[in-house]
């Protein structure tokens, strides 16, 4: 064969990105897209903890809570405008969040075919991460959806009225039904995980810090993952432990 | 003077090179020099093999004038070649010190540092051309080391008295050719550069006289094939490994050097060989290649050997009087900082003496204590930390703690293909480049200007000579079945089918390592009638066994290291005779060449001016080659005997 | 000392490779890993078998072309070191050592432990370059360069492009190798006129050439023989950002 450079066509250049919505579909493009909605839901998530520690204040407080999320704004707002605003916005991160980690996923295994036939400890700064978002955040998936069933639904709980948040909550975490406790606890867990890397992992990817902040960065998503999985499970094991019925 | 192994033919003259004012010669020669219309350059192609800094800045600038060019390399990546690991600095005469330098200190060190065997236009040039390089360079991004002021550092290098060097930590080398191969890889999304990696020149292509092409095998599939052009552009390095052990990378060859010298072109010098004063000590049997230290350590480390014999103390037990540091005691001025080839000479006398340190006594002390007692350790981790790393990891000792060993090794080849002012070699449209071509450093390179001239040919000078040879272009249109192109690819074919079907028993590295052992014992750092003579018989003796027993396993169609080498090697038995002949036949010392039958009463080098002022242009003729001498005229820079005392 | 390897054989790209044992006696530990190689090799090729083919250049550490995942970590087990650097001093006498080549889609096995890599320069090729045609430049000190900047600058240029990052992440990214160029040219004034187009260019011929997303698990940083950290993954998504937004 000849390779004279006579016989052959000049090489086009490479390609740049025109359309403007195509550096979007990068991997950083939809990292950011994940990353965006997973600060999102953790803001969400901080809320709803919040609001959750009101059990303590007896049923009387908790149930009125749970009313006021209904009636927040309203008569100006229709009922249940908060709530809908935060279902379509959960729903739509949750949509992005699971859709790209779907796509980041696939594209990530054609990227890496062959494992290695010797395994190593992996060293990074977040060693298992690999494995706590992926397989974590299926774990917190079905658990979401366990969790509408059970306490937004009520298709799995014992108490069907829907003004008795207190109720439902005292039902399903009560003694004799502790594996509800324990998978909700292990869910916690999963979720703990998937915070403590996802919330710098975020920041990383949207802010793009410098070595310092990305240290403090990590030091926080480890306080905040901390603090959500103990104000999630305090209210469990109270009711399980007795503390609250 | 013996000529048992060459005859001499006529000698030859650099006739591109302008008279007049030495200042105004590069001016003059870029004038007369014929221009190539922009719109006619992308007619005509140019063949660039090599991708180191002389490769990849031709290549790079010679597409951004328009003209098509493609490139090789055998690397898997235009990237790695051997430039890269360059470490202290390249020099550049912007006198931004204030200390005195000028083009014409940087033209007059430069002569004088090559033993006043150079030819004073080119290495005029080559100043000129350096302040440039320094520009270029920071506008491609190379992150020199700079100031707290944000201006650019500069230090002092092997044998200069002004710092004029400009470096980037210790890696230079590397800094620069990322530089030059992110240039190249504009040109190859551009279009104008079409880059081969993994591609070896094995032969090349002369058609009615001119140099028209080159036979390459694809070292993934074997596939041979040829790539025809206007001109052919030589950029392919030094020959170090010949010595096997050296600090080349391993795959450095000489083949695209000497297949073009096989074809005619004349080699100059060939045994001007650089050998550097601080590398690390080989360990055993086992190496495979030596690792150099900056030489910039010896603007802090100081050098020493115990004064007494076979001493074998702790270096820190041994006290301050006991201990002889050589280069300051006999270079006083100079001290630590004397040119390579003197402090590598003074190494192995003092080991030869017995003095030596570490395994087999082949090494001596470079010296931190005192550096690190007037700068803080700090300082010199920070200058030299990724050094005393490297040294670290292969040796498995601690440099801030003990001094590192060193001794000298093969290390840049001042010789290479003869080349007239426009770096055109004998055969026309053959343009050799950087390391490759003979040209600047006569008979001894100063430390920093390896990377200086490689970017000179390829930035600036090759791009304005080519231009002269170009504008009688573009050539008669050649094809595969021209009976030059069919006979360079027979050649090919049928050597490597010879070591396909060689019937042998002996690895290709064993016979590597025999040659080099020869070449290191008879025509390294100092070399003797009787041992060059000695030499050439065991060359020849090898060469022949080579023929006899070497194995090659494996498929001509396939990814076959082994076949790699055999080719190699075959050549640098070659090569090994035409150094040692060379060697025998120039009985003056100069430079890097250092014949024990002439230096001084005190053990220097001494030069012959009157016999051997000339550059020895090397004709290939089979077993006696063919001697053309290049007189070597000082109008500006008179010899004097080289003293560093 | 005397040693077990197990290396991953391949005759060519479309081949099925597989793991093969050696025993390999009388290794000195002053030799570095890749003169244990040569050791072996010498002892195939008299015994007539096909050599371990690898890549290998300068062994000192700086081309980048030594590439060998040794016991699943890409240049073996000591940190800020090539395989070339890595001695054998670093192992003890009866050890098994398993070789395998970088695994990543875009780096296809071109034979036993050789890859290919050249999906690296066509990352470069879209934009990991300053324009600055030969002889357009201004004098060097022009433009006054901050130390810290330059420093800094040279610090993510000092990567060897040898694909160790590759080779370690789970996503086969090249984002480490891509970011440390980014970093490099955002730091230098001359940099700054294609800052925006090097990045979008170099992040499309990136995924382009198949290489995964980032999951910051900070692998390709633990295995980086140049010791380039994370911060230039996250100067890479910085200037990511900035330029997608510009341009949408």
């Amino acid at each position: 064969m000849s390779t004279d450079l006579q016989s052959r066509t000049a090489a086009p250049p490479v390609k740049r990105a025109r359309a403007p919505w195509k550096p979007w579909r990068s991997n950083i493009g939809l990292k950011i897209a994940m990353a965006v909605s997973g600060v999102l839901m953790v803001l969400f998530i901080i809320v709803h903890m919040a609001g959750n520690l009101h059990i303590f204040e007896g049923r009387e407080e908790m149930n009125a809570y749970a009313a006021g999320l209904r009636s927040f704004g309203e008569p100006i707002l229709p009922h249940e405008s908060l709530l809908w605003v935060l279902r379509i916005g959960l729903v739509a991160s949750i949509a992005v969040h699971i859709w790209t980690g779907i796509v980041l996923s696939v594209r990530s295994h054609h990227a890496r075919p062959v494992k290695y036939a010797h395994r190593h400890k992996n060293k990074g700064e977040s060693p298992n991460a690999y494995f706590v978002m992926r397989l974590g955040g299926i774990v917190i998936f079905l658990f979401v959806v366990w969790h509408l069933l059970d306490l937004t639904w009520r298709t799995v709980n014992p108490v069907k009225e829907a003004h008795d948040a207190y109720g439902a909550v005292v039902a399903t975490f009560s003694p004799e039904r502790w594996p509800v406790t324990v998978f909700y606890l292990l869910a916690l867990v999963a979720l703990g995980f998937h915070l403590r890397h996802g919330i710098w992992s975020a920041v990383q990817t949207i802010a793009g810090p410098g070595a310092k902040w990305r240290r403090r960065t990590q030091a926080i998503a480890l306080a905040v993952a901390v603090l959500i999985v103990a104000g999630f499970a305090v209210v469990p094991l109270a009711v399980t432990f007795g503390l609250v019925s | 003077m013996s000529t048992d192994f060459y005859r001499e033919g006529s000698p030859v003259a650099d006739t591109k090179a302008p008279a007049g004012p030495i200042a105004e010669r590069w001016e003059q020669r870029r004038f007369s020099g014929r221009l190539v219309n922009p719109a006619n350059r992308r007619k005509l192609r140019v063949i660039v093999v090599g991708t180191g800094l002389a490769g990849a800045s031709a290549a790079a600038t010679l597409g951004e004038l328009g003209y098509r060019v493609a490139n090789y390399c055998f690397q898997d990546s235009a990237r790695r070649a051997h430039s890269i690991a360059a470490q202290g600095g390249i020099n550049a005469a912007k006198n931004y010190r204030n200390d005195g330098d000028s083009v014409h200190r940087l033209f007059y060190d430069t002569v004088k540092g090559g033993d006043f065997r150079s030819r004073e236009s080119n290495v005029h040039r080559l100043a000129e051309v350096s302040t440039e390089i320094i520009d270029q360079c920071v506008a491609q991004g190379v992150p020199f080391a700079r100031e707290y002021g944000g201006l650019l550092d500069n230090r002092s290098f092997g044998g200069a008295q002004v710092s004029r060097t400009f470096y980037a930590r210790g890696q230079t080398g590397q800094q620069l050719l990322l530089g030059a191969y992110q240039a190249l890889q504009r040109q190859v999304a551009a279009g104008t550069v079409d880059l081969h990696t993994r591609h070896e020149m094995l032969e090349l292509v002369i058609a009615d006289g001119k140099a028209r092409g080159i036979i390459v095998r694809d070292l993934v599939t074997g596939e041979i094939s040829t790539e025809l052009a206007d001109a052919v552009v030589l950029a392919t390095g030094g020959y170090g490994n010949v010595f096997f052990l050296s600090t080349n990378a391993k795959g450095c060859n000489v083949t695209a050097s000497w297949r073009a010298h096989r074809k005619g072109a004349y080699f100059a010098n060939p045994c001007y060989t650089q050998i550097h004063p601080t590398c690390i000590p080989q360990s055993g049997d086992h190496q495979s290649k030596l690792t150099l230290m900056s030489e910039s350590l010896r603007n802090d480390g100081r050098v020493w050997v115990p004064k007494e014999r076979g001493d074998d103390r702790h270096p820190a037990d041994i006290p301050e009087d006991e201990r002889d540091y050589y280069l300051e005691r006999r270079y006083p001025a100079f001290g630590n900082l004397v040119p390579r080839d003197i402090a590598s000479r003074a190494a192995k006398i003092v080991c030869d003496e017995g003095h030596g340190v570490g395994p087999g006594g082949l090494g001596v002390y470079l010296d931190f204590a005192d550096a690190i007692g007037r700068l803080g350790k700090q300082a010199v981790e920070a200058k030299y930390g990724n050094l005393f790393d490297m040294y670290e990891r292969i040796t498995g000792e601690n440099p801030y703690e003990r001094p590192m060993r060193i001794y000298p090794a093969v290390h840049y080849t001042m010789g290479g293909l003869w080349v007239d002012y426009d770096l055109s070699s004998n055969i026309p449209g053959l343009f050799v480049t950087g390391e490759a071509n003979f040209s600047d450093h006569g008979a001894n390179r100063l430390g920093a200007s390896a990377l200086m001239q490689g970017l000179s040919d390829g930035y600036f000078v090759l791009p304005n000579t080519i231009s002269d040879y170009l504008a009688d272009g573009p050539f008669e249109a050649l094809d595969e079945g021209h009976e030059a192109v069919v006979a360079a690819r027979k050649e090919v074919d049928d050597r490597i089918a010879f070591f396909l079907g060689n019937d042998g028993d002996r690895t290709v590295d064993s016979f590597h390592r025999e040659l080099g052992k020869i070449m290191w014992e008879y025509c390294g750092m100092e070399r003797t009638e009787e041992g060059l003579h000695k030499a050439i018989g065991l060359i020849r003796d090898l060469k022949a066994e080579f023929y006899k027993r070497v194995k090659v396993t494996g498929k001509a169609e396939e990814l076959n290291q082994q076949l790699e080498k055999a080719g190699r090697v075959a050549d640098f038995f070659e090569l090994g005779e035409l150094m040692c002949i060379d060697a025998l036949h120039r009985t003056e010392s100069c430079g890097g060449h250092f014949r024990a039958e002439s230096q001084t009463e005190d053990g220097e080098a001494k030069r012959d001016d009157e016999n051997f002022s000339y550059v020895a242009a090397w004709e290939f003729g089979g077993d006696e080659p063919i001697l053309h001498k290049e007189a070597l005229e000082f109008e500006y820079v008179h010899p004097t005997q080289r003293s560093y005392k | 000392m005397k040693l077990s390897l197990r290396i991953w054989r391949q005759s060519d790209a479309a081949a099925k490779g597989k793991m093969v044992s050696y025993e390999i006696d009388e290794v000195s530990e002053d030799a570095s890993f890749l003169e244990m190689l040569d050791v072996l090799n010498e002892r195939l090729i008299s015994e007539g078998q096909d050599p371990v083919a690898f890549d290998h250049d300068c062994r000192e550490g700086i081309c980048g072309a030594c590439s060998l995942v040794i016991d699943g970590q890409p240049h073996g087990p000591q940190a800020a070191t090539t395989t070339c650097q890595l001695h054998m001093r670093k192992f003890k006498d009866g050890d098994s050592i398993d070789i395998e080549p970088w695994r990543a889609g875009a780096f296809p096995v071109v034979k036993d432990l050789v890859v290919d890599r050249g999906a690296f320069d066509r990352i470069i090729q879209a934009g990991g370059y300053i324009s600055a045609p030969t002889g357009t430049a201004p004098d060097a000190h022009a433009v006054p360069i901050p130390k810290q900047d330059a420093d800094a600058a040279f610090s993510a240029a000092a990567c060897i492009g040898c694909g160790a990052c590759v080779a370690a992440c789970p996503n086969g990214s090249g984002m480490l190798f891509m970011g440390a160029k980014v970093t490099h040219l955002a730091l230098t004034p001359q940099g700054q006129p294609e800052r925006a187009t090097r990045v979008l260019g170099m992040v499309a011929a990136h995924d382009e050439a198949g290489f995964g997303g980032c999951t910051n698990t900070g692998e390709c940083a633990a295995a980086c023989p140049k010791e380039i950290g994370l911060d230039v993954i996250a100067q890479l998504n910085r200037d990511f950002r900035k330029a997608a937004v510009r341009a949408a």
